[in-house]
């Protein structure tokens, strides 16, 4: 079995690579934007950097981590080898070579459009194709999941799809599907201007089609993060998992309500009526109960594993868990993160709210610590489980493991809790430098500096992150126990087709787009009004 | 741990207490944002409305000499911006305090922003459309208001101001307005 170890482990470099380069332009940025750093003399080099810097963390790396995670899990939990392959190989460098042309016009600042490209900035076409190959060498693995799960079940009538696999699948069309609001955007919108065939572009459509996918797109950085929760941290501190099936409700949930609310991204956008608004704040209040749901099932599973480990009394529990096993460490920082990260979303959700801290360093602050800290950590406890099985040999530097999970836990704190801070000052996001000599401004500096050695600690912790990695290429070959999933308390022999199916869900999930964004992308589509000139962004003006 | 027979029942029983629970706080928070809604009047944007960023300074409201701060006949005042990379026309705004204030604005080019510092005004700008919102500034003072969204590689020199002022004098300020601008700003 594991006939695709050299596929995930390309995946997962190829990731790690392109995460520590971005990585790096995410410090440099910070710094030269603080008090410690004079005013760059050409600040194009900074929106190059964002650019990329958002481009690699957005869509290269958490895509290449989903795509080797899931070949992996299909693997594994369906205990049968891989079916496509070669597929999934062409997918892998479709990606690859998708992040290459991307970056070339933008390390040459003809693309400094910033990952979000919002038109009628138009920047160097080779960049949207850049990003159109790693979307469709995504769709592959999209694709190759749905195939493996159904020979599966062709061969495995009526019993339950592993919890892995199926959450993975569920994680593979949601991101399927939520890809094709930008796909929309980018195919039929910004490429023909940006190959010259048309002129003008209609701004505000464009950023109804992009919300469509700028919103899911979290979900699917998360669902690696939460398989995680549920199947590889319950078997590795010694605990079984509460329940089996609020997991699958928790992953249907997040498949269905997660793409009708990206609209809360344009609350205050003069496209859009404020009855859509509304409706999609509603809606984004829904997403936080599958989130809800993993905290209490995983926090009891938690406790399960402590209470095997001679754990008593109502909190005393908490005492007899495994601290010093990385992978116990890093579930209760990612929590501390989701906690935090998840509360400021709530606040962004809720107009009223959102119109303070709308497009200010709030929400730099707040989706670095969801996705950089209580996601990417995840990412890493991933990486730190599946080596082992990849390699044939055994990660043995468990004490630098630690160093490196606290580093990143406190320089993610370090990081964003002053971004959140200023973001309420009314600091706004995506600036070069700004004039802390404004009496105005004065007060912010000091929470920016302490935010660039937030940024500096997770250097660090990336750097300790690789060293574990090489590490353990380079240790002795061992036999690895056979790969387990955690094991729920009561195991399900048979389950309801809702819990153990997706089509019914699919057509939940698509019905829900097409109710919740129909009318606004309809109403703009009717106007023939709305079309502006483009603006090319690195050429002369 | 023993899983006795009962176990399965114990812990459905507590998941439906959560889950219920779960519900309990979505309802509230659906709840506070329809109640601050409708109490406060805090709305986003409503109305979808359309114009030309071409002719933006040949004709209609945003030429440039209908820039500013305008008082209307009901006692209110409507300020208009126009954005574009990288400034805001006018760059200083004056407007009174205690007074209703609507905003109207956009962009000539690309998509911009704006937010004013130490209040809850917002606003994106994209070209094409016209934002409108309304807000009243409680007191006298001193604000940034920079453009916050990205909107080009000159985007971190886009900052204006805004003065409240008190409102006598702001109708002061009004009355005695040089004839051949019609409109307030604190551009020197």
């Amino acid at each position: 079995m594991f006939n695709s170890k050299r596929l995930v482990l390309a995946h997962f470099w190829l990731a790690f690579i392109a995460f520590g380069v971005a990585l790096l332009l995410g410090a440099w940025q910070m710094l030269v934007r603080s008090p410690l750093h004079p005013w760059l003399q050409n600040p194009e080099l900074y929106y190059r950097s964002v650019t990329e810097h958002g481009t690699v963390m957005g869509y290269a790396f958490p895509t290449l981590i989903a795509m080797g995670f899931g070949y992996a899990v299909s693997e594994l939990a369906l205990k049968r080898p891989l079916v496509g392959l070669r597929f999934a190989w062409l997918g892998f460098w479709l990606v690859a070579i998708g992040a290459v042309t991307a970056t070339v016009p933008v390390a040459m600042g003809l693309a400094s459009v910033l990952y979000t490209f919002y038109p009628p900035m138009i920047g160097n076409v080779f960049y949207y194709v850049g990003v159109v190959f790693v979307v469709v060498g995504s769709w592959v693995w999209v694709a190759l999941m749905s195939v493996n799960l159904a020979s599966w079940k062709r061969e495995n009538r009526g019993k339950p799809i592993p919890l892995a696999m199926f959450a993975t699948v569920a994680g593979a069309y949601l991101w399927g599907w939520t890809a094709v609001g930008a796909a929309i955007e980018v195919l039929f919108m910004i490429l023909p201007v940006a190959i010259g065939w048309k002129t003008t572009i209609d701004a505000g459509l464009a950023r109804v089609f992009f919300s469509w996918t700028l919103h899911a797109i979290v979900y699917f950085w998360l669902m690696p993060a939460y398989i995680a929760y549920y199947t590889i941290i319950p078997r590795a501190i010694g605990g079984r998992l509460y329940s089996d099936a609020m997991a699958r409700i928790s992953f249907i949930l997040f498949l269905v309500v997660s793409m009708p609310i990206g609209i809360h991204h344009l609350f205050a956008d003069p496209q859009v009526g404020s009855g859509f608004k509304f409706m999609h704040s509603v809606f984004t209040t829904l997403v936080a109960v599958p989130t809800l749901l993993t905290v209490f099932t995983i926090c009891a599973s938690v406790e399960i594993a402590a209470r095997l480990r001679g754990g008593r009394g109502p909190l005393g529990w908490i005492k007899a868990l495994p601290w010093d096993n990385p992978m116990m460490l890093a579930l209760a920082f990612s929590f501390v993160m989701l906690g935090f990260g998840g509360a400021g979303g709530l606040i962004n959700m809720s107009y009223q709210l959102d119109s303070t801290v709308h497009n200010t360093q709030w929400v730099t602050g707040h989706f670095h610590l969801i996705f950089g800290g209580a996601i990417v950590i995840m990412y890493f406890v991933i990486a730190y489980d599946l080596w082992p099985h990849l390699t044939g040999r055994a990660l043995q530097s468990v004490k630098l493991m630690r160093w490196q999970l606290w580093l990143w836990f406190i320089g993610m704190i370090v990081l964003t809790f002053p971004w959140h801070f200023v973001g309420i000052l009314g600091m706004p996001r995506r600036m070069a430098f700004y004039d802390y000599n404004d009496p105005a401004l004065a007060a912010q500096a000091l929470s920016v500096v302490i935010s660039v050695v937030g940024g500096l600690i997770l250097v660090v912790s990336a750097v300790l992150f690789f060293i574990v990695l090489i590490r353990g290429h380079r240790a002795p070959l061992v036999q690895p126990e056979a790969f387990r999933f955690s094991r729920a308390v009561h195991e399900p022999r048979t389950l309801p087709v809702a819990l153990n199916s997706f089509a019914l869900w699919l057509v939940l999930m698509i019905g829900l787009t097409l109710v919740n964004y129909g009318y606004p992308i309809a109403q703009l589509l009717a106007r023939s009004d709305t079309a502006v000139p483009a603006v090319p962004i690195g050429a002369q003006r | 741990m023993a899983i006795h027979p009962s176990s399965h029942d114990v812990a459905e029983r507590v998941e439906r207490r959560w889950a219920i629970l779960v519900l309990a706080i979505v309802v509230v928070l659906v709840g506070m944002v329809v109640y601050t809604g409708v109490h406060w009047a805090m709305m986003p944007p409503s109305r979808v409305e359309t114009v030309r960023p071409e002719t933006l300074h040949v004709s209609g409201e945003f030429i440039e000499s209908n820039l500013g701060s305008a008082p209307e006949a009901d006692g209110s005042v409507t300020v208009r911006i126009v954005a574009q990379q990288y400034s805001f026309t006018p760059q200083c705004l004056v407007v009174p305090a205690g007074v209703p204030v609507t905003f109207r604005a956009t962009s000539s080019d690309v998509v911009h922003g704006f937010l004013i510092t130490d209040t809850n005004i917002n606003s994106m700008l994209e070209p094409g459309y016209v934002s409108t919102f309304k807000t009243t500034f409680d007191k006298p003072g001193d604000h940034l208001m920079p453009c916050h969204e990205y909107c080009g590689t000159g985007h971190q020199n886009m900052w204006a101001h805004v003065k409240v002022v008190d409102r006598a004098e702001f109708m002061q300020m009004a009355d005695k307005m040089p004839a051949n601008s019609r409109r307030l700003s604190c551009v020197q």
